[in-house]
């Protein structure tokens, strides 16, 4: 097999260079205020020297995109910020939410809203961003389809992507029972009856699900390990496989984009 | 014959018949009758080790989380009132507390009335001297009211139907509405364990909302280890 020519490596932007000297300037002694000014730069050199963590971020911020790139691509981001800022607001949340059934869960929510300094805005991120999250979900997964993006050798990342759909999705139902009012006990009643008419297994899972025959003590305490523990390092996990793939792979160009018709531009870079 | 000569440079490994015995295949520290060598035989134990190291952990805990499934809730016999409270044309609503530890969520209502033959033709039984239907609907599992004009039981999520006897009328619940066991205990009508049944009122273990319990239904919703009775 003959060898493909390699490519050169990727220029390094120039607000990253370093200026060249100037001269006469200290008379080629380094003052403290170059040394403050050269701090940063020392810093992240210690770092780099050690891990080499700098090919990396390399790799992963300063990549080829394809022309015709557009503000479609940027929908994946906004998911992940979504998710971030549901990551963010869940933990402060989480220090002031109680897990019990008999009537403080429903309390501590009503305390965060009405009593806690900027608690309402807060929860108000939280429980409004996780509608932005699902949306922003299936725009993405709406692009991804619609410009072709799922093709080889994709089809992994949209593999991934699905489950992460899907852990969205319990994450929303198990986040919807946790304010613990009338609506939360419903929907998860009617919910837990709509994991019990899968056939065979599905009494079973629901049994799993809300830890017993009924709706008990336990469920909630179960649903909210789920919420915060189980689910969200997950999706943690999965997006860094998704970003991982995204960043190996390279992204798509959008399908209206036709293949370049100059011959020049075919030709192999010796 | 000049075809023949063509012969792969690198032999096939796949063609030779290795030894089985680690002495034959000429390998250092080889000893008699020895067919496992010792590099395998590391990694085999540390893989093993490793097995052991992570179902300690993993085993307990995933008993732990499916355990729910397998234990058996106990049955406690609930107050509704007196005897004399009950007429047997007519129901009469009644809280009781299904699931204790979850406050007002635990409560559930109960329509009761007497058993009355004349509508009731059921098998009698120690136990259902007393009729108490569920008010959880067997389509999604919403609470049902006793309507009195209409004589209907009617749900307000998505307008299932019940009649007299608790046996769907229309809209999309899949069995009648299911039942609890009563008795009698010094004047008191007691409320125990719920039961479902099918379209001819024939008694089943308790299902749970949206499971048909006729023809082939009973087969594919089966009775869970968790509220057996």
């Amino acid at each position: 097999m003959p060898k493909m020519p390699k490519l050169p490596a990727p220029p390094m932007p120039s607000a990253l260079k370093a200026p060249p000297p100037r001269p006469g300037h200290g008379n080629g002694r380094l003052t403290a205020a170059d040394h403050a000014k050269e701090a940063g730069m020392n810093v992240v050199d210690w770092v780099d020297e050690r891990t080499s963590l700098s090919g990396g971020a390399r790799w992963m911020m300063f990549r080829k995109v394809p022309k015709g790139t557009n503000w479609f691509y940027t929908l994946g981001s906004a998911t992940m910020f979504a998710f971030l800022s549901q990551a963010v607001t869940g933990v402060f949340l989480a220090m002031f939410y109680k897990p019990d059934p008999a009537g403080g869960a429903y309390e501590s929510i009503r305390h965060v809203t009405n009593e806690v300094f900027l608690g309402q805005f807060v929860r108000g991120m939280h429980k409004w961003g996780s509608s932005v999250m699902v949306i922003l979900v299936f725009l993405h997964m709406g692009r991804t389809f619609f410009f072709g993006a799922y093709k080889y050798p994709r089809e992994l990342n949209w593999v991934i992507g699905v489950v992460l759909l899907i852990l969205t999705m319990v994450m929303s139902l198990t986040g919807y029972l946790l304010p613990f009012d009338q609506r939360a006990y419903w929907a998860t009643v009617v919910a837990n009856n709509i994991t019990a008419t899968g056939p065979l297994l599905g009494p079973y899972l629901s049994d799993f699900l809300q830890a017993g025959p009924e709706f008990g003590a336990t469920t909630l305490s179960r649903f909210y390990a789920i919420h915060m523990m189980l689910i969200p390092g997950l999706i943690a996990a999965l997006i860094g496989a998704h970003l991982y793939l995204v960043a190996k792979l390279g992204t798509t160009a959008p399908p209206w984009l036709k293949a370049e018709k100059n011959a020049d531009l075919r030709k192999v870079q010796a | 014959m000049a075809l023949l000569d063509i012969v792969p440079a690198v032999s096939d490994k796949h063609s030779e018949q290795k030894s089985r015995y680690t002495s034959d295949r000429l390998i250092p520290g080889a000893f008699e009758g020895e067919t496992v060598t010792r590099r395998r035989f590391m990694t085999g134990t540390t893989h093993a080790a490793g097995a052991i190291a992570a179902s300690s952990f993993l085993l307990p805990a995933l008993g732990f989380a499916i355990g729910p499934i397998f234990k058996q809730v106990p049955l406690t016999w609930k107050t509704a009132g007196p005897t004399d409270m009950f007429p047997d044309n007519n129901y009469v609503p009644v809280v009781v507390t299904l699931t204790p530890g979850i406050g007002e969520a635990g409560k559930s209502t109960v329509y009761v009335r007497k058993r009355n033959p004349s509508i009731d033709t059921d098998r009698p039984d120690l136990n259902t001297s007393y009729i108490a239907i569920s008010s959880r609907c067997a389509h999604a599992g919403c609470p049902v009211r006793w309507v009195d004009a209409a004589e209907r039981f009617i749900c307000p999520c998505h307008g299932g139907v019940y009649d007299l006897l608790g046996r769907r009328v229309g809209g999309p619940p899949v069995r009648p509405l299911d039942r609890f066991y009563t008795r009698v205990v010094d004047g008191l009508v007691q409320i125990g364990a719920r039961y479902s049944v099918n379209s001819e009122l024939q008694r089943f273990s308790p299902r749970n909302p949206g499971e048909p319990i006729d023809g082939l239904g009973q087969y594919l919703y089966p009775s869970r280890p968790s509220i057996r009775r």
